[in-house]
């Protein structure tokens, strides 16, 4: 037989964070602790199905006029125009001038690379492959791989993180938009920043956004975790809903993966702001054949569980009392921490730890303090020293705070 | 001004653009035979028993929701990879393969399409049936391939352009990319026979051609699974190593879930391995992992013996209903006393047919008989029903005579 013409594939590294996972569930050590992958846990440690979603799917199990039809190429309209709505607002103005449109995406990540494709064959010109791309130092390490996949050939970091003073970076971020080139591409996190956990302040995004304005640079918004940083939909929509005030067109690509917990339904939506209805109109129609050749047209379970909560104001409230459960916990445990680590007397300053919002904290641990907590402690957590709030719960807290401890006393 | 100004509408998609140019329609008389989604004789939508015994189950079970691997569900691309290539094939014990969950069809075929662009040195050339389903050709251009085509539909007998075929194929430059509709040909309904799938095994193998075999209808072209599966499985005994896009839309009648798979056969398992390494980095950036909800179904149906019982049935069911509908086709334009030889509508197999219609007799037939098809001719079966076939022969007799 010819030899195969796989025969020179070589293996690829796995996916850092899923590894982790995989390492943590091989570990016998009954102390173990996964504070890697961003899914919300229970404080028993287990994952949590929403009781409106619980709901929901009982009420679409038992409504038989319900098929399993293929949706429009666009996906479900009501799910299409609620994730919008929730994302700019009830009474957002770009919905009353009809502006406004959205795709439904395989969840947030397929969201970004609908747009990404867009974004690369009609922004700036025709298939310009040459638009930087900006992406936060850090950021989810997946930004990359979609805009370069979409064909982008300049990808380039903004700075975010100040790592000695544990917060933002803003007038590194300022500086890079100002000397970014006309018409850049910016990829902004609307909210829990991934992976730090820090936001900017509302007066630091207007004068994110009055420099955007300026320099003529395209928002891309990221927001993976509406309702589920702060607790509530409006505050953590407000980055977003202030850029659309102040004029700009964008794209935001939503996932509900955390705030309704559907991770593998793969629920998400781009939702695209435009100058007027004729403009929307035109682009969805091109995303229309960017989405018939990536997955014809998405999966319908995830979607309507998430249009029908969303446009019953009793199930509505519920979900937002779900949401705010989960915001809540992680809040508690963020508190209960860096007291703990406070009390311990542990080296360095903690209170970013409160600071910062969202499913992450960039704890500031370094690459071998890290590795002491993984091999030596069991606790499993990125080489950049992100950890996932919700990984924590009563029962692993003073187990978590200690180890810490030691490997910043015994690790430099 | 806006960034968009510049922006085209794009051109509605003609396959979907027929559905919603029916919707708009007021006649009560009005046909879809449109969009490739099967129907019941009273043409509604079918939602399998098997299914719905499949979703009660899974309730049940009170899952969680926790993300799939990026590669899907496991049970469910074993299963997949069985039911394709059969529980006895070598290269399934063996191991050297990988399938990976996908988007339904489009979906598996993408995945494909990017893998063999970033790994498949050899050749950019994708080589098409004249002619094939109508996103083959955007889908693969969007994955950075170029398209080829070789001949396959005889409009003169509207059956299969043997010769034809494996004339252009033996010219095939080596290592090319061939795809190869499994059964159920899209849109013309035109399968070779065993015998010439052989030929075409002989041709392919001898030009080193790399074989794509899209499968989207197994079990509902013939009603049998392992039939509608032979010539997947014949390329493989003959030691072509293929790739495969699986799609469950039609044939458990998934379509809105999304459940589909890509298989590669290769060397052995190590090499599986190391290609299912790259088709994670491909997926990962793409949509990052595939929807549970199709691929749960699927899986509990092919996994549960009565289930899978049910499912075979029902199957069969669909794909004697169609094959009814095409007779009664036939005999009906008889009875209209049509001088046409109409005989490749019971020749064609699957979902479609390719009437040989031409685009304004089409026209006519939308315009005049409220009845919707696609420009080519191609009528989707599935949607005839015994309380119509009157009617669309009727109408077809109308334009033709």
């Amino acid at each position: 037989m010819a030899a195969s013409i796989f025969a020179a594939v070589p293996r690829a590294p796995p996916v850092a964070v899923f590894k982790l996972t995989a390492d943590f569930r091989e570990d016998g050590d009954s102390r173990k602790v996964n504070l890697g992958v961003g899914a919300y846990r229970t404080d028993e440690g287990q994952p949590w199905v929403l009781p409106v979603v619980k709901k929901v799917e009982q009420m679409i199990a038992n409504d038989n006029s319900l098929n399993h039809e293929y949706l429009p190429i666009l996906g479900l309209p009501e799910f299409r125009a609620n994730a919008s709505r929730i994302a700019l607002g009830d009474d957002s103005p770009a919905i009353k001038e009809n502006r406004v449109g959205g795709v439904q995406s395989l969840g947030g990540t397929g969201a970004l690379r609908i747009g990404a494709e867009f974004l690369r064959r009609w922004y700036n010109g025709n298939n310009n492959t040459a638009t930087p791309i900006y992406v936060s130092a850090p950021s989810w390490e997946n930004h990359n791989s979609v805009f370069m996949d979409a064909g982008f050939k300049d990808i380039r970091t903004y700075h975010y993180w100040d790592a000695a003073k544990r917060g933002l970076d803003l007038q590194g971020l300022l500086n890079d938009m100002e000397n970014a080139p006309e018409f850049s591409i910016f990829i902004l996190h609307a909210c829990a920043h991934n992976p730090t956990g820090t936001d900017p302040t509302p007066e630091q995004w207007k004068q994110i956004a009055a420099v955007m304005k300026r320099r003529n640079l395209f928002p891309f918004f990221d927001s993976a975790y509406q309702g589920f940083a702060s607790g509530s939909l409006d505050k953590d929509a407000w980055a977003v809903r202030y850029f659309v005030s102040e004029g700009f067109e964008l794209f935001c690509a939503q996932s509900f993966s955390k705030n309704f917990g559907l991770y593998n339904e793969r629920v998400g939506n781009l939702t695209v702001v435009g100058k007027d209805a004729d403009n929307v109109q035109r682009v969805l129609s091109q995303m229309e054949k960017i989405v018939r050749t990536t997955w014809s047209n998405p999966p319908s379970q995830g979607a309507r569980i998430v249009a029908t909560t969303l446009s019953s104001p009793q199930l509505f409230d519920e979900w937002y009392g779900n949401v705010k459960t989960m915001a809540d916990r992680v809040l508690l445990m963020r508190s209960e921490l860096r007291s703990r680590l406070e009390a311990l007397g542990t080296p360095g300053t903690w209170n970013h730890i409160t600071e910062q919002i969202g499913m992450f904290s960039f704890t500031g641990l370094n690459p071998k303090q890290v590795e002491y907590m993984v091999k030596e402690k069991h606790i499993y957590l990125m080489a950049s020293g992100r950890i996932n709030m919700c990984g924590l719960t009563t029962k692993n807290l003073d187990y978590v705070a200690k180890s810490i401890h030691e490997a910043v006393t015994k690790i430099q | 001004s806006s960034w968009w100004s510049h922006v085209e509408m794009g051109p509605p998609d003609p396959i979907l653009g027929v559905t919603e140019a029916y919707k708009r329609d007021t006649n009560s008389k009005k046909m879809n035979l449109g969009v490739g989604a099967y129907r019941d004789d009273n043409g509604k939508p079918y939602v399998l028993n098997c299914v719905r015994k499949a979703e009660a189950m899974i309730a049940s079970k009170k899952m969680d929701k926790e993300y799939l691997p990026i590669a899907g569900l496991a049970e469910f691309t074993r299963a997949s990879a069985e039911l394709a290539l059969g529980e006895n094939s070598e290269a399934f014990k063996s191991g050297r393969y990988v399938t990976v969950q996908g988007i339904s069809g489009t979906g598996s075929l993408r995945i494909g399409a990017n893998f063999l662009q970033r790994f498949f040195k050899a050749s950019r050339d994708v080589y098409l049936p004249k002619p094939s389903w109508g996103n083959h050709t955007p889908i693969f251009r969007d994955a950075g391939m170029q398209l080829q085509a070789y001949r396959y539909y005889d409009p003169k007998t509207c059956s299969l352009d043997f010769s034809g075929a494996m004339d252009d194929i033996s010219k095939i430059p080596e290592k090319s990319i061939i795809l190869l509709h499994a059964c159920a040909h899209n849109p013309t309904g035109v399968d070779p026979r065993q015998e010439q799938w052989k030929e075409l095994a002989a041709v392919v193998k001898k030009r080193n051609l790399l074989v794509y075999f899209d499968m989207a209808y197994q079990g509902f072209a013939s009603g049998d699974i392992n039939r509608d599966a032979w010539a997947v499985r014949h390329f493989i005994e003959q030691g072509i190593n293929i790739v495969l896009s699986q799609s469950f839309a039609k044939n458990m009648g998934l379509y809105g879930e999304r459940a589909g798979a890509f298989t590669v056969i290769c060397s052995d398992a190590d090499e599986a391995k190391r290609v299912e390494s790259q088709l994670k980095i491909l997926i990962r950036p793409m949509y990052s992992n595939p929807p549970m909800n199709g691929a749960r179904i699927a899986s509990m149906i092919l996994n549960t013996p009565d289930l899978r019982k049910e499912w075979l049935t029902e199957v069969k069911g669909m794909a004697d209903r169609i094959i009814s509908m095409r007779t009664q086709l036939v005999s009906n334009l008889k009875k209209e006393g049509s001088s046409h030889n109409w005989q490749h509508i019971t020749d064609q197999i699957g979902m479609f047919c390719f009437t040989g219609l031409k685009p304004e007799q089409v026209e006519r037939l939308m315009k005049e008989f409220s009845i919707y098809m696609t420009k080519d001719g191609r009528i989707s079966v599935a949607g005839v029903s015994s309380g119509n076939v009157g009617y669309l022969a009727h109408a077809i007799h109308q334009v033709t005579k």
